[in-house]
């Protein structure tokens, strides 16, 4: 399937240097998003994290030891891995901002996209959510809740474009022409230390394209093809080095 | 009580009690089986073994293993109506209804597979013409209907039901266009088969599974079908000899099963030939540019040491497949029979390692490998599976004339 050309394309740039790992972007993402108190969060294979966050180690031992948090959103592949192989054309690239969608009630719940998402972005309802009661009162009314057998992503806060589109719309501007900061995901609202940028990869203004044209800036498997819309920042290379898969003494190529 | 008037002609089963003792214990399982299933679709998927990193594991192991198994079915029916090879005549009932038998049962897992059954049909109803899998949801739909096509005449052969004007008159007529459906069941799944293996062969951020390929089509596309027609013959074969062990009856000349064992070795020969290609390209060129290597896709230490490599290749293919082209062994019943069963074994773990080992291979650097084990929940269902094909076949068995030399063999 061809990968769409889109006029803008909205890009996150995680600056690794910055983040603390204080899972403020996750819990925002949770609640934003009407991710459901997990029941059992003991099998962490089981939990649903749209923002999860994975401890990176240089491996080497004290003093020279070394972490970095690596905060894991969807990444909006340009190429998605997931969305060509779904049956029901229940997630799609096809909207302008380049956002890969997820339609709930089309979801057959067969789980080929997660089996096809290298980067483990997708995860399943395997029971039906269940909020304790007055929990309820806490969910966002502009996101669907999810029933048990789909499957779910992070979605950029997607509710928050629309709405800046509509408030465009009132304002009397160019719905597809969004100021910087007229649209933001929760996660990137309430880092407290900033390390989370979003805009328009594609407007040379925006902060995160600059970012991600900056020799420290990287895409998680980049060679695999998937042209991830998530860049991620650090002035450490064996942070980098972790971005990727390298041969010993060889330079992989890209093989899609 | 007998229901001898129901048998077919000429032939002996055993008493009403034993038989009914028979499904009793079958139908343990069926019970069982039917109890994950409650609990799987009354509470949802989540009281299985999966999770977020497997999300496929025993079901799409147990499917795909059954439906390469049961392609028996539709290459022995090609071979005996398109090719006319006339000695097939003697097991094509049988190729059929564990074809049916397979096909169906695979249905039935996915109803437990999917996280919405009821929205199954929106596989035709929304239909995304680049998935492989929606190639798969139409193959395997239209294959099962073109197998119970086929299985129809068969009951409507019963000795009894054959005595109604109407029945008799439609099983014939079935049986005068039966070519046709064979065609249009080749065809149908010879694709089935075939995206089963792009499914895997297109997931570009699965290294393990990923492979270029003829056109939309990755090589693994041709390895499954290349694999299913070399094992489905010499699976119908064993089933006809545990149908024979089972009821103590000669039910299959060994000339037939010979043939079966022959026709499975040379493809055998064929299909490891390019399996081995394909898994030294796949080592030298497609990981390599992934930076990966050979070695990063195995690990013992949880369950996914090269172990299954070369079981695959070395007990579940290159011997057998030797085996089975030699004509002294295929002359030698245990020795023809234990080939088969390598056989199957080796396309088992083929499926089991496209399945699950992919999954738990870490492609991120910083993240790490997975173990999955299935739980009750699953092996309870496909063991009903298991104990459906069982069931379906005694009955068939008993009442329908399957075997057209049964009655010449217990002379």
């Amino acid at each position: 399937m061809q990968a769409h050309n889109f006029k803008v394309k909205w890009g996150m740039v995680i600056d690794l240097d910055k983040c603390t790992g204080c899972g403020a972007c996750s819990v925002a993402c949770r609640a934003e998003n009407n991710l459901p108190p997990e029941v059992d969060a003991g099998n962490k294979l089981r939990t649903a994290d749209w923002m999860n966050i994975y401890e990176l180690s240089n491996g080497k031992p004290f003093p020279e030891h070394e972490v970095a948090y690596l905060p894991r959103p969807c990444m909006q592949c340009g190429k998605p891995s997931c969305s060509t192989v779904c049956p029901v054309v229940a997630t799609t690239k096809d909207e302008e901002g380049g956002i890969v969608s997820q339609v709930y009630p089309r979801c057959i719940g067969c789980r080929y996209c997660m089996a096809a998402c290298p980067y483990h972005a997708r995860y399943f309802n395997w029971f039906d959510p269940i909020w304790p009661e007055g929990m309820e009162k806490t969910l966002t009314p502009y996101v669907s809740a999810r029933p048990r057998g789909v499957v779910e992503k992070c979605t950029f806060c997607h509710h928050r474009f629309n709405a800046a589109k509509e408030q465009a719309r009132i304002n009397g501007e160019d719905p597809t022409a969004l100021p910087e900061d007229a649209y933001i995901p929760a996660c990137a609202e309430i880092c407290p230390t900033g390390a989370i940028k979003f805009g328009d990869l594609n407007n040379a203004e925006h902060e995160v394209s600059k970012i991600a044209a900056s020799d420290n800036a990287f895409r998680l498997l980049a060679k695999l093809g998937t042209d991830p819309q998530v860049y991620y920042y650090s002035k450490r290379e064996w942070v980098r080095k972790l971005g990727d898969n390298y041969l010993k003494n060889a330079k992989g190529e890209d093989h899609v | 009580m007998s229901d001898r008037a129901y048998w077919p002609e000429g032939v002996e089963r055993c008493s009403m009690g034993k038989f009914l003792a028979w499904l009793g214990v079958i139908s343990i399982f069926l019970a069982w089986g039917g109890y994950g299933a409650y609990k799987i679709l009354g509470t949802g998927i989540g009281v299985t073994g999966l999770d977020n990193y497997f999300g496929f594991g025993l079901w799409i192991t147990f499917d795909l293993a059954v439906i390469a198994l049961g392609a028996g079915a539709f290459f022995s029916g090609f071979l005996r109506y398109i090719m006319r090879v006339d000695d097939l005549k003697n097991v094509i009932n049988l190729a059929v209804i564990v074809g049916f038998l397979c096909y169906s049962g695979a249905m039935m897992i996915l109803v437990l597979d999917i996280g919405q059954p009821l929205r199954a049909w929106f596989g035709y109803w929304h239909p995304n013409v680049h998935s492989m899998l929606t190639e798969v949801i139409f193959c395997i739909t239209c294959y099962c209907t073109v197998l119970i096509i086929e299985y129809v005449p068969l009951i409507l052969e019963n000795r009894k039901i054959n005595e109604n004007r109407f029945c008799h008159h439609l099983a014939h007529n079935f049986h005068v266009y039966m070519p046709l459906f064979a065609g249009i069941g080749t065809f149908l799944s010879f694709f089935h088969q075939g995206s089963l293996g792009g499914m895997y062969g297109v997931l570009f951020g699965r290294p393990f599974v990923f492979r270029e390929g003829f056109f939309i089509w990755p090589w693994t596309f041709f390895l499954f079908i290349s694999s299913a027609i070399a094992c489905g013959p010499a699976f119908t074969m064993l089933c006809a000899t545990l149908m024979e062990t089972i009821t103590g009856r000669k039910l299959l000349g060994y000339e037939t099963k010979k043939l079966m064992g022959k026709i499975s070795g040379l493809l055998l020969c064929f299909y490891m030939f390019f399996k081995l290609v394909d898994t030294y390209a796949w080592a030298k060129g497609i990981l390599p540019g992934m930076g990966l290597t050979f070695d990063q896709m195995y690990n013992s230490e949880y369950g996914y040491g090269t172990i299954w490599l070369w079981g695959e290749l070395l007990i579940g293919g290159l011997v057998p497949a030797v085996m089975l082209i030699l004509p002294n062994v295929r002359n030698t019943p245990a020795l023809l029979y234990t080939a088969a069963i390598l056989a199957g074994v080796g396309v088992t773990i083929n499926r089991f390692v496209f399945t699950v080992q992919a999954l738990a291979i870490p492609v991120m650097p910083f993240d790490r490998w997975t173990t999955y084990i299935p739980n009750w929940a699953e092996w309870c269902t496909s063991l009903m599976i298991v104990a459906y094909g069982f069931f379906i076949m005694s009955l068939s068995y008993r009442y329908l004339p399957i075997f057209p030399q049964e009655v010449e063999l217990n002379k």
